[in-house]
């Protein structure tokens, strides 16, 4: 059947979306609706000592005075040291980060509440700002919140005695690594509409969001309506990447306004508010000292890990979860020896840190591979080979890692070698060298990883999380026209789960594509799910289609057989139907009979129907891990510091590949992010904490002609502990960019001397760096 | 963002239009830097005065030995070269390198020269050709000021309170300049972070070298640049280095070697080693 498992069937989503027809926030219409307009801290830090409504308009602007019913959006964690913080919906007392909502104002249209938001009168008292890592842990630092008594979050250990490492160590390699803060960019930003259903009796918020379900259960808990009073639809999403797996703060204002005042409420991010409120993401700092023997070997790795986490803790995922995956996952794929590794959540006056595509491990990979080359480099030889000799061996799988991962399966060095061979590893110096002497710089850079997808609730649990994702569900029933109909609690924003998932059920039922209707994102229809995050749609919640869809096989095989007049046993279902040798009943019959004609089935029939709820987790809770190696040959300029791609290779193994194409489009949309970090995206700020970078004029994205054409190169592993074999895959692609094209620019920038640690790797830094090493290199002369 | 409410009117003459002008009121050409402005709220004019309607703002025709584009030309038609009289080639290369289609379909040479962005393509590249701007009062008398003079600075321009640019005139003899022109810029479309821009009539005497992009005005490197030209092909050379050092006291030396490496590309195109 063309449409199952492995097939590459063009998405169900993309006619609407090429036809201009989907329907984001900002498209529905609802009577009556009015917009709003959020009042901003234009300061990083200030006391809050008074606001003023424009005098007529009080009834339009509401603080956070007016909204004392409302919870703050408060995230614990059991995690030892952790500190919690309130993070109101609108800021009280203090404002903690430029862009902070302070007030919200409503209006007729988006422009007439902007007026309105700019008569709104805000007394700030500045207090210092705590721009960055430095000033937050310096010893009179002022405290993000007040009553603590620093500014971490968290700090985590991992002790392990490196005391033979360093005994025995021939190289020892130490570096300071930084990332850049970024903003995430989806194409749609935040959006949020919320009314009041007086027939339901519930509260309507229509919201841009990757986990409907949470976003229920954190609405109801701030705003007091019990989760049956709200119904949260999240309808078509331009792009999550994590930055819209988070309760809003801005989906508590409108709820709260929208039930206050009867009114439908719409707000719309725009990209302004997006790129200086919304600059949550990826900014770390490394101090690593990597010990190896002569052949490059690693024996051990001591790192200390800082990141810039902001001044809230977001719900569900707290402040925390990003140091805490970093200090996990900072090993990757390699076998270390010994590891000891201290974290640090650095709580600063920027907006609360969350979680994108990668979580964490863009940073950790950087930091890896760099250090990687620095050791091969210092024992003379080919990156590759050291990697090779240090990734986890396909003998040695499964695998339980130095901080208790269990890596499922796979063959790591195998797809690192795959790599080498598909972006021409034995040929690159000869390459290099005939470049050399037309006087340009090539490099060639590798990066390895693996990405633990679909990690679940063992893995929660121990973080200590307010949510323990379990077991997914998912409805698969027959409509009574035969067709088959899939509900989900999970959501689908562009990576294609809607066409996905629909295979999954293809795959049992035998059916094509064109007859599977996917409905996801709506609490008011799908059973729960806590949605789509951590790589974990397509096993998670193609599992529970799965599981559901095998469960309506097996039913409609009963149904199938009363009417065939045989045995189940005796029957096989394709091209929908069900047969038993030259005789068939179809789909649209067994469902006629269920549905509208019960007269035609026996008295002892089934009565579970032909409507299916199953829930399903993977064997194992630890998660299943996906596993690649990114290779990138570049060309630096020298004199203007541009970097080139000039190939790039992906060698990945996923497991069982559901759509290939749809993979594909993965790996290339997560590439090119990575690629944003590598070289382009970054959220500057100056010393008091303002982000200088508001517009995408400053904030550089890479466009088309900035992005490589992505060589691809596959092998399937199947996971031993997930239905069908599949892995997830989503975040992948972002997480090895950087080490790999750094690692390229180093390579390129050897014979100069010059080497860089710090991304984006802007052109400015590239020459700084290159003007610096034949700086110091005259000095020495 | 949305825009503070203003008026929006559409004369439909040059000198309309300037007549128009107010502290309150300001002229709308292709909206592509004064739209993003208006949008966040940076630019709050009460009345926007349109170009649109204004036909021989689109114009362009020869004249005296100049070749005279009205200031409404998108950067789109010199690109195309969709002209009556044949423009300079220096010129079309310039405006394929401005932003990407859709913002060139919309975006004037005029509203380039007016906003003076330090780093835009327009000021740098008419300043290599010699090019002069005319501006209309509203008395509907002309006054004519040469590059780079007409820009004073980073977004200041000669422009008086009741006068519009009409048009830019270039000299026809540009038609066989040797010219080279180099934009470093991050991405595809972006703004320069340095611009080098020579043209050289050797007929006429012309020789400009221009560095672009300094975070003001073009700066013009010595009429008579020959020499520096010959001795500057490559950016690590003491002469041009020692040449941008001195005109731009302060300039961090990334940014001079930017502004070096982007002047000395576009000399190799002229002067090949
Ligand atoms: C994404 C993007 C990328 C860009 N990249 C580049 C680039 O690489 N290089 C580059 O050079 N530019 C770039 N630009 C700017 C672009 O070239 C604009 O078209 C140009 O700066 C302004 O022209 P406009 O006709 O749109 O003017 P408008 O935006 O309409 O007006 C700009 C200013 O000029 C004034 N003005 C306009 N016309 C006149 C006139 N005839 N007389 C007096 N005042 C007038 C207006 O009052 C306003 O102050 C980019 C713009 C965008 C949006």
């Amino acid at each position: 059947m063309t449409s199952g498992i492995g097939a590459r069937v063009p998405r169900k989503e993309d006619a609407r979306h090429l036809n201009g027809k989907a329907q984001f926030v900002g498209d529905i219409k609802i009577a009556g609706c009015w917009e709003a307009a959020f009042v901003r801290s234009p300061l990083a830090h200030a006391r809050l000592r008074g606001i003023a409504k424009p005098a007529g308009f009080e009834d339009r602007v509401f603080t956070a005075e007016d909204m004392a019913d409302l919870r703050p959006i408060r995230c614990e964690s059991t995690l030892p040291s952790y500190k919690v913080s309130d993070y109101p919906a609108l800021a009280s007392g203090k404002v903690r980060h430029v862009g902070e909502c302070i007030a919200i104002c409503i209006a007729p249209t988006r422009a007439e509440a902007e007026d309105l938001a700019e008569a709104v009168a805000v007394d700030l008292e500045p207090l210092v700002p705590i721009a960055g890592i430095d000033t937050a842990l310096g010893p009179d630092a002022p405290r993000v919140h007040e009553d603590w008594d620093d500014n971490l979050f968290l700090t985590t250990r991992h002790d392990g005695d490196l005391s033979g490492a360093k005994a025995r160590a021939a190289v020892v390699i130490e570096r300071s690594y930084e990332t850049a803060r970024q903003a995430m960019n989806p194409m749609e930003g935040k959006g949020v509409l919320a009314h009041w259903d007086h027939r339901a009796d519930q509260l309507v918020v229509h919201t841009s969001t990757q986990v409907p379900h949470l976003i229920r259960t954190g609405l109801s808990d701030c705003l007091g309506l019990d989760q049956a009073q709200v119904r949260v639809i999240a309808p078509d999403v331009g792009g999550g990447f994590g930055y819209k797996c988070v309760l809003q703060p801005e989906e508590l204002s409108v709820s709260w306004v929208a039930r206050r005042t009867g009114r439908a409420i719409r707000w719309t991010e725009d990209r302004r508010e997006h790129l200086t409120a919304g600059a949550n993401t990826r900014q770390h700092r490394y101090k690593l000292t990597a010990y190896a023997d002569g052949e490059g070997r690693l024996l051990g790795l001591d790192a200390d890990i800082w990141v810039d986490v902001g001044a809230y803790s977001v719900w569900p995922f707290t402040a925390c979860l990003e140091a805490a995956q970093a200090g996990g996952n900072l090993p990757g794929p390699y076998d270390l020896g010994a590891y000891a590794c201290r974290t640090y959540s650095v709580a600063t006056n920027k907006p609360g840190f969350t979680p994108y595509r990668g979580v964490a491990r863009p940073g950790v990979c950087f930091a890896m591979e760099l250090t990687l080359d620095a050791i091969a480099r210092a024992v003379g030889k080919d990156p590759l080979e050291v990697r090779c000799l240090n990734l986890v061996q396909g003998a040695a799988m499964p695998y339980t890692n130095v901080t208790g991962k269990y890596y499922d399966s796979g063959d790591y060095p195998a797809a690192a070698r795959a790599a080498g061979e598909m972006i021409g590893a034995d040929t690159f110096r000869a390459r290099k060298e005939a470049a050399a002497a037309e006087g340009r710089l090539i490099g060639l850079g590798y990066a390895c990883f693996t990405e633990q997808s679909a990690h679940g609730t063992k893995v929660f649990a121990a973080w200590g999380l307010p949510m323990v994702p379990g077991y997914e569900q998912a409805m698969v029933k027959l409509a009574p026209s035969g067709a088959v109909e899939i509900r989900s609690g999970n959501h689908s924003f562009g990576q294609g789960l809607e066409t996905t998932i629909a295979q999954v059920a293809c795959d049992w039922l035998k059916l094509d594509i064109s007859r599977v209707k996917v409905t996801m994102g709506d609490t008011g229809l799908t059973p729960y799910s806590t949605g789509a995050y951590a790589s974990r749609g397509m096993v998670m919640a193609g599992g529970a289609v799965s599981k559901a869809s095998e469960e309506l096989a097996r039913r409609l095989r009963l149904h199938g057989a009363h009417l065939l007049q045989c045995e189940p046993e005796e029957t096989e279902i394709r091209d929908g139907a069900v047969w038993k040798g030259q005789a068939s009943a179809s789909f649209a019959e067994i469902a006629d009979a269920w549905y509208l004609h019960p007269d035609r089935l026996p008295e002892d029939v089934d009565t579970a129907g032909l409507e299916v709820t199953e829930g399903y987790k993977p064997d194992i809770d630890t998660g299943l891990f996906t596993y690649a190696t990114h290779a990138a040959i570049v060309e630096v300029d020298p004199e203007s510091g541009r970097t080139q791609i000039l190939d790039y290779v992906i060698f990945e193994d996923c497991g069982r590949r559901v759509n290939p194409m749809i993979l594909e489009g993965q790996s290339y949309g997560g590439a090119a992010q990575g690629i944003g970090s590598a070289l382009f995206e970054e959220t500057l700020y100056d010393g008091a904490a303002q982000p200088l970078t508001s517009t995408l004029a400053d904030y550089i994205l890479p466009g088309p002609a900035e992005l490589p054409h992505f060589r691809l190169g596959h092998s399937e592993t199947p996971s031993p502990h997930s239905r069908h074999g599949i892995k997830g895959v989503g975040e992948g692609a972002a997480i090895a960019p950087a080490g790999a094209i750094v690692n390229a620019i180093n390579d390129a920038l050897a014979p100069l001397g010059a080497e860089l640690t710090r991304i984006p790797a802007t052109p400015h830094r590239v020459l700084g760096a290159i003007l610096d090493a034949s700086a110091a290199r005259e000095a020495a002369e | 963002m949305k825009p503070a409410a203003f008026e929006h009117l559409r004369p439909d003459t040059a000198d309309a239009v300037a007549g128009l002008l107010s502290p309150e009121a300001k002229v709308i050409a292709g909206g592509q830097s004064l739209g993003p402005m208006l949008n966040l709220r940076l630019a709050r004019p009460a009345r926007l005065v349109g170009l649109g309607a204004v036909a021989s703002l689109r114009d362009i025709r020869e004249e005296n030995g100049m070749i005279v584009l009205g200031a409404a030309v998108s950067h789109a038609r010199i690109e195309d070269g969709d002209s009556p009289v044949a423009l300079p080639p220096m010129l079309r290369h310039v405006a394929r390198g401005i932003a990407y289609r859709a913002v060139r379909n919309r975006g004037t040479i005029g509203g380039s020269l007016a906003h003076a962005d330090p780093a835009a393509d327009w000021i740098a590249a008419l300043t290599a050709l010699g090019a002069q701007i005319v501006l209309r009062s509203a008395a509907g008398t002309d006054r004519r000021v040469a590059m780079p003079g007409f820009v004073q600075g980073a977004y200041r321009t000669a422009l008086g309170p009741d006068e519009i640019i009409a048009a830019v005139e270039v000299p026809a003899a540009m038609r066989d300049a040797l010219w080279g022109y180099d934009k470093l810029c991050r991405k595809v479309g972006e703004f320069a972070d340095a611009i080098g821009a020579v043209a050289l009539h050797p007929a006429s005497g012309h020789v400009r070298l221009v560095s672009g992009a300094t975070g003001a005005g073009p700066l013009v490197l010595a009429e008579a640049g020959a020499d520096l030209a010959r001795s500057a092909r490559h950016p690590g050379s003491p002469a041009l280095r020692d040449a941008l050092a001195a005109a731009l006291p302060g300039t961090d030396p990334v940014k001079l070697r930017l502004l070096a490496t982007a002047l000395s590309r576009a000399i190799a195109k002229v002067l090949p080693a």
